[in-house]
């Protein structure tokens, strides 16, 4: 692991006016779960040595330590850790966690949780493309990829790029690429049913 | 003849089309109806659960809702897909005021939410609802001497560790391989995540597990591996030669779903399959292992 990262931890935030704390808020992510409450976890760990992205060293700090921080307070450490971005959502830590807390759908809650605060690193890939698609289905109702790949490639090297384009390429004479985007044909309900939820403007 | 709502999903659109015209001609070999839900939407994938929870709901009861209208259980091929569409009526059957809440926005399309379709991976739909049995009886052309690594992927079973699955330890999907004729091998990723959408953020961490995975079904002398979801097959055969490049390695391994494994061994034709469209070669290891096994003798 990045040993680096235990620099980024400041102090724990102090409770706000509103009484709710951070350890709190967190916790009430995952009231539709039906696992156990993050406070029962007991560090044992098996979720990091379970989880193939943290074992493999990808994550700043392991889910475990994740945990660790949001019970300790450490509010600033959590939004800007990539932990729950480089989440794939493989389920292993739910399944494995003696504790029977749901670690994954807390990952996907602490995505959601810095989504909305934009709190997230700026060279992660993960918030843009997740905006990105989330437009794309609002504008059509279906998905497209080309649209997708403008969310990473400038990222690239030229290598990983031109790598990128052949592969593109021969899934295109393939026939595996879209030329068009597709969308659905009741779009004009579809987009309203939206609004009841959202409320959007109108222009794209 | 059974019926089902078939939602499809974006991916089989295009990219993963050989999976989408392998499941419709393996299904009618078996009698099973896979009837296209008019006008689906996508189901959200992992995107939408990343941003709000309630108008990723509202994505796949918009489905869900068009599913009971034709009174049929829904079935689909993608495991993403799959999963949220399972858990989105887990979660609206035990929330009365999510559901309220959520049937207000479908009224807009003139539609309603109850909860009465259930859903299903279209691979649960062969082994439990058509049986291995009545697969293996129908089996025209058994392949003999293929070593197949049956690849479950994520979506299709851990998520549903409360409903009293076997997550852990799952034999079906290499059953369904014997029931082919082929020999499953036994890998001890079979179970591992392939990366999913880290391979477009976090490109680093998925080409590793795309690796390892990739790596420990040929150690187990696989000579193709087999899917149920359409971004598992693209993450481990499009990016072998980022892989390679990645990490010095030299591997080139057939990435196939299963049911184009079945519709060979149904006796479909290839191309019926879709079978071709892949970028490493299926046929070459289907051809080799059928000139391996001897000949059957006339009695």
């Amino acid at each position: 692991m990045n040993p680096s990262t235990t620099e980024t931890v400041q102090s724990p935030v102090p409770p706000p006016d509103n009484g709710v704390s951070f350890v709190e808020e967190i916790s009430h992510l995952l009231y539709a779960s039906k696992g156990n409450p993050i406070n029962t976890c007991i560090q044992c760990g098996t979720c990091s040595a379970t989880c193939p992205v943290a074992s493999g060293g990808f994550m700043d700090n392991s889910p475990r330590r994740i945990i660790a921080l949001i019970r300790a307070g450490f509010k600033d450490a959590v939004l800007k850790a990539n932990t729950y971005w480089y989440c794939a959502s493989c389920y292993q830590c739910t399944v494995r966690c003696p504790r029977n807390i749901d670690i994954a759908e807390l990952m996907y809650g602490l995505k959601r949780y810095s989504v909305w605060r934009a709190t997230g690193q700026e060279d992660l890939i993960g918030p843009t493309f997740t905006e990105t698609f989330v437009k794309m289905i609002l504008r059509t109702g279906r998905s497209y990829e080309p649209v997708l790949a403008t969310t990473y490639l400038f990222t690239y090297g030229l290598p990983e790029m031109i790598q990128e384009a052949q592969t593109a390429t021969t899934l295109m004479i393939k026939g595996r690429l879209p030329l068009l985007p597709a969308r659905i044909k009741r779009l004009d309900n579809f987009k309203r049913m939206i609004k009841h939820i959202i409320p959007m403007g109108d222009k794209e | 003849m059974k019926t089902y709502a078939y939602f499809p999903g974006c991916s089989l659109e295009k990219m993963a089309h050989s999976y989408h015209q392998s499941a419709l001609e393996t299904a009618r070999a078996l009698g099973v109806e896979l009837r296209e839900l008019e006008d689906w939407n996508c189901c959200g994938a992992t995107a939408y659960f990343h941003v709000d929870e309630l108008l990723a709901f509202t994505l796949c009861a918009r489905n869900l809702a068009m599913a009971e209208q034709q009174k049929l259980p829904m079935v689909a091929p993608c495991s993403g897909c799959y999963k949220n569409m399972y858990f989105t009526r887990e979660h609206l059957a035990h929330d009365p005021d999510l559901t309220e809440h959520i049937n207000d926005a479908l009224a807009e399309d003139n539609l309603k939410f109850a909860g009465t379709s259930p859903v299903h991976h279209l691979i649960e739909v062969f082994v439990n609802d058509v049986g291995l049995s009545e697969i293996k009886a129908k089996v025209s052309n058994p392949l003999k001497g293929l070593k197949v690594a049956a690849y479950y992927g994520c979506q299709i079973l851990r998520p549903r560790k409360h409903a009293k699955e076997n997550v852990e330890q799952p034999r079906f999907f290499e059953d369904l391989v014997a029931a082919c004729g082929a020999t499953p091998v036994d890998y001890p990723l079979r179970l591992t995540c392939c990366g999913g959408a880290l391979i477009i953020t976090n490109r680093e961490a998925a080409l590793s597990l795309v690796r390892n995975l990739l790596e420990s079904a040929v150690r187990a002398k696989a000579s193709v591996i087999v899917t149920a979801c359409p971004l598992c097959q693209v993450n481990l055969e499009c990016y072998q030669k980022q892989v390679n490049r990645e990490f010095g390695t030299n591997l080139n391994v057939p990435v196939m779903y299963f049911t184009q494994l079945m519709g060979l061994a149904l006796g479909i034709p290839p191309k019926k399959l879709g079978i071709g469209s892949e970028l490493v070669a299926v046929m070459p290891a289907i051809e080799q292992a059928r000139q391996a096994e001897p000949a059957p003798v006339a009695t």
